[in-house]
């Protein structure tokens, strides 16, 4: 935690990208975060996935609840939307957002008190309904602001900063996402910027429910010797299945993988992930395998990461719904208002 | 790579960009730091420690440490360093009290010949020390040629004598008046060291066709502004050719300007960018109205009736022959004639010993220098020392310092039977700044000014009189926040490697992006996948010992703020703020350090 404020001053050799921004132009104001905390570099890779995705920020809406994961929007992209809301509803308000205007970009910032907790049940609703959205979990598995009681996250049988035994079941909301029907499944690690920000990049440029669930360490409060959630621990344990690389849709596809090891799946958008395989046999578009391979792991004490699933068909809320291709906020009265002939027609279609 | 070692004097010192670059060694941040702080006396003094003349050297220093300003590389122009040194040297309290204590006389004699920069460097280190320092100079005052050669429109007389005086206040022997015509006889007179401070007092001649015959008008640069300062020429013609591109025909120029001359020009062989004249002298020359002309190379001066009338010159252009040299040749466009009352020429300035006997066991060199030791000072003949001009030829004040340092340690450790070889080396410190969990006990927050511009007397005003100073100096807001603008490159960022959980909250908080977590390499191969490429060859890597993840820290020198977020943000204090002190080891300090600064 600082009170100063980031100099001004930066590199000589930064470049901008597409927009003319350089990656400082997507940062925000100063964190407040403790020294060290791991959501701090999801903030940095949230800056670098946006800027190298030549993200116009007034395009984006950040939307967050209450937490310590919740705070962090105003520390990234400081010229965009933001709403922070109240403690477990950022899915409701996301959603509602999402359907007066579907132009804006939304990212989704929660942590495992705001989604496991309080809003498990917004969580669940947002994810099920598929809202087209990038949802960022910063699990850290323990509160935080609180002072460090076991949060909905934390693992059975790990152990508290003071040597207090964990006796609850954990949630594990990558498996209660797949099994929801999220269309774009990930883990990744606040401590591995190779492999979070392709997938935040992925995430972005994914048309439906995109969740992440980021391991952070709390360094005040959960990372010591038997926690799961310390940098020591996750570092050890950290089984990735594949290895990322965003492709826009305008870059040729460039693979420099051994034939074979290498899986591309073309998005909505044009975009094609360009998956590295890892773990052999990982299939990425399998749901039922991928839940199954998740719960194996676990058991065996290993936390899986990486693209865990995708489905390159998903469709989104506004599709389901069938709403018309304008933002409903940008609608005139004309169009909202058709008058009493419409009205009469629609009424005889139900008699 | 392997681990940086940070231990000794060198790996810090180069990350002060400034004070590395400064012949002297001063503490650029250390006292600019003071400055902001109010304390301008304790600004002076930590000058005058290292550089001896602060008042002189802030207004008139060639001041390497500029363009090695670290400030210069994130932002387009570097701290005004030099400029800061005076406002320290204005707004001084008397300083008297801070001056060194004169040890019992040890009953060693040394004379001094010449009492320039140089001279007055040794003595300034040699008398508190108890030495009986004997100076000799053939003006009636000291200063060398920083009296005689630099325009007092940039320097006024009272800096000089203020400055001067301290030292001649140690309890010299002054002999003013007295010009040394023989070493041998000076020898003769049993002195137990000598040091030769003579400076290169000659200027060079252009040996054109019209040179005898216009030589009423033609004058060397040098003589001629001396002449101008101590009053002996008062005009110059209304048309006025400079030949020269130097800083001597910069001051040469705009003396001219002062004395009558209304269409001056300066006329240079090289181009305007090859030019020797320091950037900010060419563009003082320009703001005051001298056009300057290249590629012209001088072939004859005009004339008509015994009296100058122009000079003819030759274009060329600068052509590169296969080895990549840099070679002048004629464009074969009609020769240039331009007219002229007078002509200053201020081609270059020469050594001249006619005064050193040849057979006194002191060797000279095929140009006719004295060979010289470049660590000690010392001359072929044991006890006989050079400094200064007279020792590698024309220089800037500042190192004229430098040496004059080295050869009095020199000189101290020949009188008292030590070993020259043997050179005390500097004092180094490294102190943490942390005072708390966001407080340093240095000011980190970067200010975004742009370097401030030195106020200047109205230009009709200046032009009017050769005495009155041009440059009007910083005031203390202007001083205040130029002295901000110092990135603190003292405070050094010191990594602890086994405190570190590589958490990344440094790399993602870094302005600069100059700390990067990855798998070690060689050099090359690392310096090309840093968060930024390091492509400043001249700036070191910190790398660290290999981590827990089995990767290396490595951070890039090059344009790091020091502004100590790394540190503010780091959990465990794996990164911390320490404040690197190096003060150059002065023949005063080995006797028992008599100057204290603070």
């Amino acid at each position: 935690m600082t009170y100063l404020a980031k100099p001004r001053l930066h590199h000589p050799s930064l470049v901008p990208n597409e927009l003319g921004f350089t990656r400082r132009d997507y940062e925000g104001s100063v964190s407040t975060l403790c020294a060290g905390c791991g959501h701090d570099s999801i903030s940095a890779a949230i800056i670098q996935a946006c800027y190298e995705l030549d993200l116009p920020p007034h395009r984006v809406a950040k939307l967050s609840g209450i937490g310590c994961s919740s705070k962090t929007p105003d520390y990234f992209l400081g010229a965009s939307h933001g709403f922070n809301t109240v403690h477990g509803r950022m899915p409701s308000v996301l959603t509602g957002a999402n359907l007066a205007n579907r132009d804006l970009i939304y990212l989704g910032v929660s942590g495992d008190g705001d989604s496991a907790s309080i809003g498990f049940g917004q969580f669940a609703h947002a994810v099920r309904r598929g809202v087209n959205m990038t949802y960022i979990v910063e699990n850290n598995g323990v509160y935080g602001l609180t002072k460090g009681q076991f949060s909905a996250t934390s693992d059975k049988g790990s152990k508290s900063k003071k040597g207090v035994v964990n006796h609850d079941s954990a949630i594990d909301l990558v498996s209660v996402a797949l099994q929801l029907g999220a269309t774009f499944v990930a883990r990744s690690f606040s401590g591995d910027k190779a492999q979070l920000v392709p997938l935040i990049k992925a995430a972005l440029s994914h048309k439906g429910a995109a969740f992440i669930d980021t391991v952070s360490p709390c360094v005040q409060f959960n990372n010591h010797a038997g926690s799961t959630k310390s940098y020591d621990y996750v570092r050890e344990h950290n089984e990735s299945v594949n290895r990322l690389d965003v492709v826009p849709l305008r870059d040729p596809i460039h693979v420099d993988y051994a034939p074979g090891t290498t899986v591309q799946v073309t998005q909505h958008d044009g975009s094609v992930l360009s998956l590295h395989k890892l773990a052999e046999h990982y299939d990425p578009t399998d749901r039922i395998a991928a839940m199954s391979y998740l719960a194996q792991r676990q058991a065996a004490g290993e936390i899986v990461t990486g693209l865990l699933y995708v489905d390159p068909e998903a469709t989104d809320l506004h599709e389901a719904l069938e709403t018309v291709e304008t933002p409903l906020n940008a609608l005139a009265d004309r169009a909202l208002i058709p008058g009493s002939g419409v009205l009469a027609k629609l009424n005889a279609t139900l008699r | 790579m392997q681990r940086t070692s940070t231990d000794g004097p060198d790996y810090f010192h180069k990350v002060v960009d400034c004070q590395w670059a400064c012949p002297a060694h001063t503490p650029v941040p250390e006292y600019i730091r003071l400055i902001a702080d109010g304390r301008y006396t304790d600004a002076y003094m930590v000058n005058w420690k290292s550089n001896v003349f602060p008042g002189i050297l802030g207004r008139t220093c060639d001041r390497p440490c500029e363009p090695a300003c670290r400030r210069g590389r994130v932002e387009d122009e570097p701290v005004a360093i030099c400029r800061l040194k005076r406002v320290a040297a204005d707004n001084k309290a008397d300083v008297s009290s801070f001056m060194p204590a004169i040890a019992a006389p040890n009953g060693k004699r040394v004379a001094l010949v010449g009492a320039g920069p140089a001279a007055l460097t040794v003595a300034r280190d040699l008398a508190p020390l108890g030495y009986h320092v004997v100076v000799y100079d053939a003006e009636a005052k000291g200063g060398g040629m920083i009296r005689s050669q630099i325009p007092r429109f940039r320097l006024p007389e009272e800096v000089i004598d203020e400055e001067v005086g301290y030292i001649a206040d140690l309890g010299l022997d002054m002999r003013f008046g007295q010009r040394i015509d023989s070493l041998g006889a000076l020898l003769g007179e049993g002195y137990d060291a000598v040091f030769v401070g003579t400076g290169a007092p000659r200027g060079r001649d252009l040996d054109l066709p019209g040179r005898q015959e216009a030589a009423a008008n033609i004058h060397i640069g040098i003589d001629w502004l001396s002449s101008v300062s101590f009053g002996h020429i008062e005009k110059i013609g209304r048309r006025v050719i400079v030949l020269g591109g130097g800083n001597t025909a910069m001051d040469c120029c705009r003396t001219s300007r002062r004395l009558g001359g209304e269409d001056v020009k300066v006329i240079v062989r090289s181009g305007f960018d090859e030019m020797k004249a320091s950037p900010w002298e060419k563009e003082d020359a320009i703001h005051e109205d001298i056009p300057i002309l290249n590629f012209l190379v001088p072939k004859e001066f005009t004339h008509k009736d015994g009296k100058l009338t122009g000079v003819l010159f030759e274009e060329v252009a600068a052509t590169f022959d296969d080895k990549g040299r840099r070679k002048l040749m004629p464009t074969g466009a009609p020769d240039q004639h331009f007219e002229c009352d007078d002509v200053l020429v201020a081609v270059g300035q020469e050594n001249a010993f006619p005064w050193i006997e040849r057979d006194l066991g002191l060797d000279f060199d095929e140009w006719g220098m004295p060979k010289v030791d470049a660590v000690t000072f010392q001359s072929t003949r044991a006890g006989v020392f050079f400094g200064g001009d007279a020792a590698f030829g024309p220089k800037n004040i500042i190192w004229a310092v430098a040496q004059g340092h080295e050869a009095a340690v020199s000189i101290d450790r020949f009188c008292q039977g030590g070993d020259l070889a043997d050179r005390p080396p500097p004092m180094t410190n490294l102190v943490s700044q942390k005072m708390g969990i966001h407080e340093w006990s240095y000011d980190n927050d970067i200010s975004n000014d742009q370097r401030f511009r030195v106020p200047l007397r109205d230009k009709v005003e200046a032009l009017k009189n050769v005495k009155i100073e041009v440059e009007l100096g910083f005031d203390l807001k202007q001083g205040l926040a130029e002295a901000q603008r110092c990135l603190n490159c003292d405070v050094q960022t010191v990594f602890a490697e086994p405190l570190c959980i590589e958490c990344d909250a440094c790399v993602d908080i870094c302005p600069v992006d100059c700390i990067t977590f990855t798998d070690n390499g060689e050099e090359e191969d690392l310096r090309g996948r840093l968060k930024a490429p390091a492509l400043n060859l001249d700036q070191d890597l910190m790398v660290s010992a290999e981590l827990k993840t089995g990767r290396v820290m490595v951070k890039d020198e090059d344009v790091c703020l020091h502004c100590g977020l790394c540190a503010e943000r780091c959990p465990t204090g794996a990164w911390d703020m320490q404040r690197f002190t190096l003060e150059m080891s002065h023949a005063s300090d080995v006797g028992g350090g008599a100057c204290q600064a603070r």
